[in-house]
């Protein structure tokens, strides 16, 4: 029976892997993290001669400034996923609804972001026109108008599948647009709003990239202080404190997913596959 | 019920609807995209004041030093490389952890962990791990009983590859999870009626099951090799571009030319990013759209 052997040495298998793959990695982080800064210097898979981890986390969170940088990170992630939730619903509700030739064009165009890259370079420019260059206001439309695309692309989707007689129901009640959107087609986009909410928040909040082109230096973000004070030689060789920060930074987005794991996995799986 | 009148439209579904949305991608997507092919052609940078219009002196300074060839070829060969590491893995995983056991259902979520995690994080977690005396020389060191010290990032030619593996092992576990629903999605008496007609469960896995994977697939290459070509974070965080500039993509060119003050430099590279994904995206909005009017 040779199935039956594949299937008893599949168990052995998954776990040899996990260790190897995902185990060594991440407990470098957690060992590294917990040593003093003359054990960390080369960081290797050892146990720390003593366990330093909270006293780590600790003199990072004071002198790395992590709770501003949390702040700021709060501070530009949450307008940004509530924005782009209600204006690319707003956009999609319609965008299905009306099947018309420039709706065809315009879906066009608001879907081209999903796979378009941004131009980095010169929204920095315009910000410093628009005099919004290093708020957060400025990033805020930044990222809004990055994931817009992603948005109204589940949405548009979505909204089709609802009937419409649901709607012309609460029309017949004499409810406007505005009453018939947000009190009845908004709820129904549960499902899909909460896919898209994940995937943003992910991207948002590790994001480096675009944070360096339009606040770095001026407003500063989880990820963005990372990279600075990675870079800035100030942690030069403090592979304990940058392991120390990279654990505080990845624990609020592993609390959502230990808590919600479920949904979010279903979440992310529905909107892909259908 | 009776039909809704011609225009009945713009009373129950009014265009205004649209404007908040269309206003912040003009503004903040479409203006500075249209600004990208205006200030390619300009001398503006950070040294000066003033912008004047040079045609196309930027372009053909950055081909005639070989910079442009070499970022695009770094640029493609990673993503290329991405996109296989990626969905290799991604289906391996999915297989192997496909039957909902405890076990599998734990290791699932281990390997979503890097998923979460950002990737400039990842990258520091790898520049440790991969230093000529760090823990994977240690433990390859163990295994052959000899002190190994690969310089895993140093190196001009597999350096490349090396950086595109880290990138698959951050996102693979997000191609796991489609594959995964990909693979729920198969009846199981199709499987079951392959079987009964004499396949072997390799036979019906590949012949029945893996084409009906197709839209995953789709999914998953797409989102890895864009993903990838808009790549910065775990390069920056490994190697930075080097050694002598080997794994430098366009993203990374544009963040140090940009850091010099060459505005116009990083903006012509913008737009010979802009310009590739485009060429390379036709095909795939054309996919994503026929898949969405499936919906």
């Amino acid at each position: 029976m040779t199935r039956g052997i594949a299937a008893r040495l599949r168990p052995p298998a998954v776990v040899a892997l996990v260790v190897l793959v995902m185990g060594v990695p991440l407990w470098l982080v957690v060992v590294t993290a917990a040593k003093s800064q003359g054990e960390a210097l080369s960081p290797d898979l050892s146990l720390p001669s003593r366990w330093l981890l909270w006293e780590n986390l600790a003199r990072v969170w004071e002198q790395g400034d992590v709770p501003r940088a949390f702040l700021g990170s709060v501070l530009v992630v949450a307008p940004s996923v509530l924005l782009v939730l209600t204006f690319g619903s707003m956009a999609s509700w319609v965008l299905a609804r009306r099947a018309t030739r420039l709706n065809a064009v315009l879906y066009a165009c608001a879907i081209s972001g999903i796979v378009l890259p941004p131009a980095v370079v010169t929204i920095v420019l315009l910000l410093r026109q628009l005099g919004l260059a290093g708020s957060a206001v400025g990033m805020i439309g930044v990222y809004v108008g990055i994931y817009l695309s992603t948005v109204v692309f589940f949405v548009t989707g979505f909204v089709r599948t609802v009937p419409l007689s649901i709607e012309e129901a609460a029309r017949m009640d004499g409810a406007g647009p505005v009453r018939v959107f947000f009190a009845v087609i908004l709820p129904m986009l549960r499902p899909v709003l909460a896919t898209a909410t994940i995937l943003i928040c992910l991207y948002v909040w590790n994001d480096v990239f675009y944070a360096f082109f339009v606040v770095g230096g001026r407003l500063d973000t989880l990820p963005l202080n990372l990279f600075q004070v990675a870079n800035a030689g100030l942690y030069l060789n403090n592979w304990h404190l940058i392991f120390a920060y990279i654990i505080l930074m990845s624990l609020p987005l592993l609390v959502v997913f230990a808590v919600a794991q479920r949904r979010i996995i279903s979440g992310i799986t529905g909107g892909a596959v259908k | 019920m009776r039909p809704a009148p011609a225009g009945a439209g713009r009373r129950t579904h009014p265009m205004w609807f649209l404007a908040p949305a269309f206003a912040i991608l003009f503004v903040f997507f479409f203006l500075p995209t249209v600004f990208n092919f205006v200030y390619a052609f300009t001398d503006w940078s950070s040294f000066k004041s003033d912008i004047r219009p040079v045609g196309w002196d930027n372009f053909a300074d950055l081909l005639s030093d070989g910079t442009l060839y070499g970022a695009l070829r770094v640029t493609l060969v990673y993503a290329v490389l991405v996109a296989l590491f990626q969905n290799l893995f991604g289906f391996g995983l999915a297989v192997l952890l496909e039957r909902d056991t405890w076990l599998n259902r734990a290791a699932r979520l281990v390997f979503l962990v890097p998923v979460l995690m950002s990737a400039l994080a990842v990258g520091y977690v790898f520049q440790a791990l991969l230093k000529p005396d760090g823990s994977l020389n240690d433990l390859l060191g163990g295994v052959l009983g000899t002190t190994v010290t690969i310089p895993w990032l140093g190196d001009t030619t597999w350096t490349l590859v090396v950086v595109a593996l880290i990138h698959a092992w951050k996102w693979m576990g997000l191609s796991m999870l489609i594959y995964l629903a990909g693979l729920k999605t198969v009846p199981e008496d199709v499987t079951e009626a392959a079987r009964i007609d004499g396949a072997t469960g390799w036979q019906a896995f590949w012949s029945i099951r893996f084409p009906l994977l197709a839209p995953a697939v789709t999914f998953n290459v797409a989102t890895a090799l864009l993903g990838s070509m808009n790549g910065f974070d775990i390069v920056q965080a490994t190697t930075g571009g080097g050694p002598a500039r080997s794994t430098e993509i366009l993203n990374i060119f544009i963040y140090r030319t940009f850091g010099q003050g060459l505005f116009a430099q990083a903006t012509t590279m913008s737009l010979v990013l802009f310009l590739m994904v485009a060429l390379l995206a036709l095909p795939v909005i054309r996919v994503l759209r026929r898949r969405e009017e499936v919906l």
